[in-house]
């Protein structure tokens, strides 16, 4: 199973998306996957369940990957905006919305502002909160190596992703991906304290997700996450770190696929 | 040739076994390695150092400003020039510089350095910088938007000193119903703008650009880059249709002059070898975060780094003298060694560090009048 890579325009901004699915008979539903910093994932088990009796569309954030930084997408609010244009130009009908860290930050974000388009909402490690006292990673100042080992719990897992050859049009990747992400997250470091006040406004059935040894987000922040949205429930995956959809991708999808079937519908 | 002297204020009594165990002494490494009696020690050894440069006929003081480290204690470079303010009367100061990012009013900038203008009556330098990279850590202002705050807070600020107020500042980054200054500048229309760099392409072509022509000062680089540096100025320059002048190409270095070659280089070598080992050295998370520079400013800088072949912390005394990052030897070596930029270059500002890493008030001062009685002479 996989995936075809599409070029994207929505309005004036360009970027790209990865599609998949349905592979077994769909549900004729949609599927749009946000995804985190590190820019479009590789794909994987996560995925592919998803694509089974989804469509799966994972949009890479504009000024990610090869695109150069959009002029008006200069912080959080502009890239939540953006998407909602996004659902309204780019999918039919109503879509189960997933974020993971940073892309989940923007799909409450833009849940917030509204759901029209929005048929549940899967929230996976997102940024976006702050507890006082409960200070959250530096992955700024990580290195390369410390980034892998402190999002993911398993040391094996880290050793395998640390292997991994970096092409030269990676690494220019990274060096883009980390450019958009500081310009979305530096300061206040991963935080809007606005976004707090107005959680109670996402209406729609929620999912929160989250790695019980992230040392990113600490898993404390699932639950403040949970308090603040009515209709949502919580998941901590035990043994994962910042990263479900890698670290334990069946368990993940599991996760995501019976709140689909259930809850949301 | 102008000469300044420089320094960076480093806090030599650091406890270096302490030092080791953090990835910089910048930002991560606790200020309780600090010690405030000891700070006001080396306060009073290097402002002494500074005024005895206006002696010794030097043309220009200068300091500048770095935040959260012992690399340099002047996090507000302007109360320390206002004390040498005070201590001469005729060498300029020189703020190398106030880093204009890393604030959310930069009509503060506008407002002190009128008033250290005043107070020296027409003695002040001010350089603008952007800051090193380490500086958006301990600051917390977002790194992607460095160069666009350096731009509009330097529009602000030649704006406050030259348009008559108030006046309404519209920015994106910055907005200002009433700007006013009082006092405005002494000098006619402001100020000299200096621009210290480490080189990045943009910084230089907009230093550069006709209506600015602002004297560029390359920094602790190794020589072929202080001439590549230079050289895509005037080429920017000349892009633009005019011949730089020698007078706004600076280059700013760590010098140390003894009797003979050995002598120096045996002198030179733990201040040399701390500053860029200890004091200065950071990982590219820290010097290099997102955004800082442009991808291709970045991507250079990170190649030329590597291919100049410097593993992390393992700079020597004999590495950094070959690639010319720091210059020492006997005055007859160090004229050559200078004459060298000079000739390939026609920099004409000589920022001469004289005090660096740990090296004692003794060698300094030493050295302070070896350089200017045996070598700024014949560069005159």
């Amino acid at each position: 199973m996989s995936f075809t890579t599409t070029d994207l325009k929505v309005r004036h901004i360009a970027a790209r998306q990865m599609q998949a699915g349905p592979t077994r008979s769909g549900k004729d539903e949609t599927i749009v996957f946000l995804h985190g910093a590190s820019g479009l994932p590789l794909w994987n088990d996560f995925f592919g369940s998803l694509a089974e009796r989804y469509s799966l569309l994972v949009p890479e954030h504009p000024g990610f990957g090869g695109s150069s930084p959009p002029d008006d997408i200069r912080d959080i609010a502009d890239m939540a905006m953006y998407y909602l244009d996004y659902l309204d130009r780019c999918t039919s009908g109503k879509v189960h919305l997933i974020g993971h860290s940073v892309g989940g930050w923007i799909a409450a974000e833009a849940s917030c502002r509204n759901t029209r388009k929005i048929e549940s909402l899967t929230l996976m490690a997102p940024a976006g909160l702050r507890i006082k006292g409960t200070p959250t990673g530096d992955n700024f100042i990580w290195s390369p190596e410390e980034s892998v080992r402190n999002l993911v719990f398993d040391p094996a897992l880290a050793e395998r992703m640390l292997s991994r050859e970096t092409s030269e049009e990676e690494a220019d990747m990274i060096l883009a991906n980390r450019f958009m992400a500081a310009k979305l997250g530096w300061e206040p470091r991963w935080l809007n304290p606005a976004l707090e006040r107005w959680l109670h406004r996402i209406d729609v059935p929620t999912k929160i997700i989250w790695g019980a040894n992230d040392n990113l987000f600490p898993a404390a922040y699932g639950k403040k996450w949970n308090d603040l949205i009515e209709a949502s429930s919580l998941e901590v995956i035990d043994r994962c770190g910042h990263l479900p959809q890698v670290e334990r991708p069946d368990e993940s999808a599991r996760i995501i696929i019976s709140f689909l079937d259930g809850a949301a519908k | 040739m102008k000469f300044a002297c420089f320094t960076l204020m480093p806090y030599r009594p650091l406890d270096m076994a302490e030092r080791n165990k953090h990835r910089s002494a910048w930002v991560v490494m606790p200020n309780s390695l600090y010690d405030p009696r000891k700070g006001a020690d080396e306060y009073e050894s290097y402002i002494s150092q500074l005024a005895l440069a206006e002696t010794l006929g030097f043309d220009i003081i200068a300091v500048n400003e770095h935040h959260q480290t012992a690399y340099g204690m002047m996090p507000a470079p302007n109360l320390i020039a206002s004390a040498l303010i005070q201590r001469t009367k005729k060498a300029k100061i020189a703020v190398l510089g106030r880093a204009l990012p890393l604030v959310n009013n930069p009509i503060t900038i506008a407002e002190e350095f009128a008033m250290l203008d005043t107070l020296s009556r027409g003695r002040l330098i001010a350089g603008f910088v952007r800051g090193i990279g380490t500086e958006y850590h301990a600051t917390g202002i977002n790194p992607a938007f460095s160069h666009e705050r350096y731009l509009e807070a330097h529009d602000l600020i030649v704006q406050a000193w030259t348009r008559t107020g108030p006046f309404e500042f519209e920015g994106n980054h910055y907005n200002f119903r009433y700007v006013n200054l009082w006092p405005r500048p002494y000098q006619e229309p402001h100020p000299p703008i200096w621009v210290p760099s480490q080189g990045s392409s943009e910084t230089i072509r907009w230093a550069a650009s006709p209506e600015r022509r602002y004297p560029f000062l390359v920094t602790f680089s190794a020589q072929d880059l202080v001439i590549r540096y230079l050289q895509m100025y005037k080429n920017q320059a000349r892009e633009f249709g005019y011949e730089a002048s020698g007078d706004q190409l600076g280059w700013a270095a760590p010098i140390y002059v003894a009797d003979t070659d050995e002598k120096a280089r045996a002198e030179a070598k733990a201040g040399a070898e701390s500053l860029f080992n200890d004091y200065l050295y950071n990982p590219w998370e820290m010097l290099l975060p997102p955004g800082y520079m442009s991808k291709s400013s970045m991507k250079n800088t990170m190649k030329m780094r590597k291919a100049l072949g410097s593993r992390p912390r393992t700079h020597s005394i004999d590495s950094l003298m070959e690639s010319g990052t720091v210059i020492a030897g006997s005055p007859k070596t160090v004229l050559e060694k200078i004459n060298r930029v000079r000739d390939q270059t026609g920099v004409n500002i000589l920022v001469s560090m004289l005090q660096f890493g740990v090296m004692s008030d003794e060698l300094a001062i030493r050295n302070m009048n070896m350089f200017s009685s045996e070598v700024m002479p014949h560069l005159r």
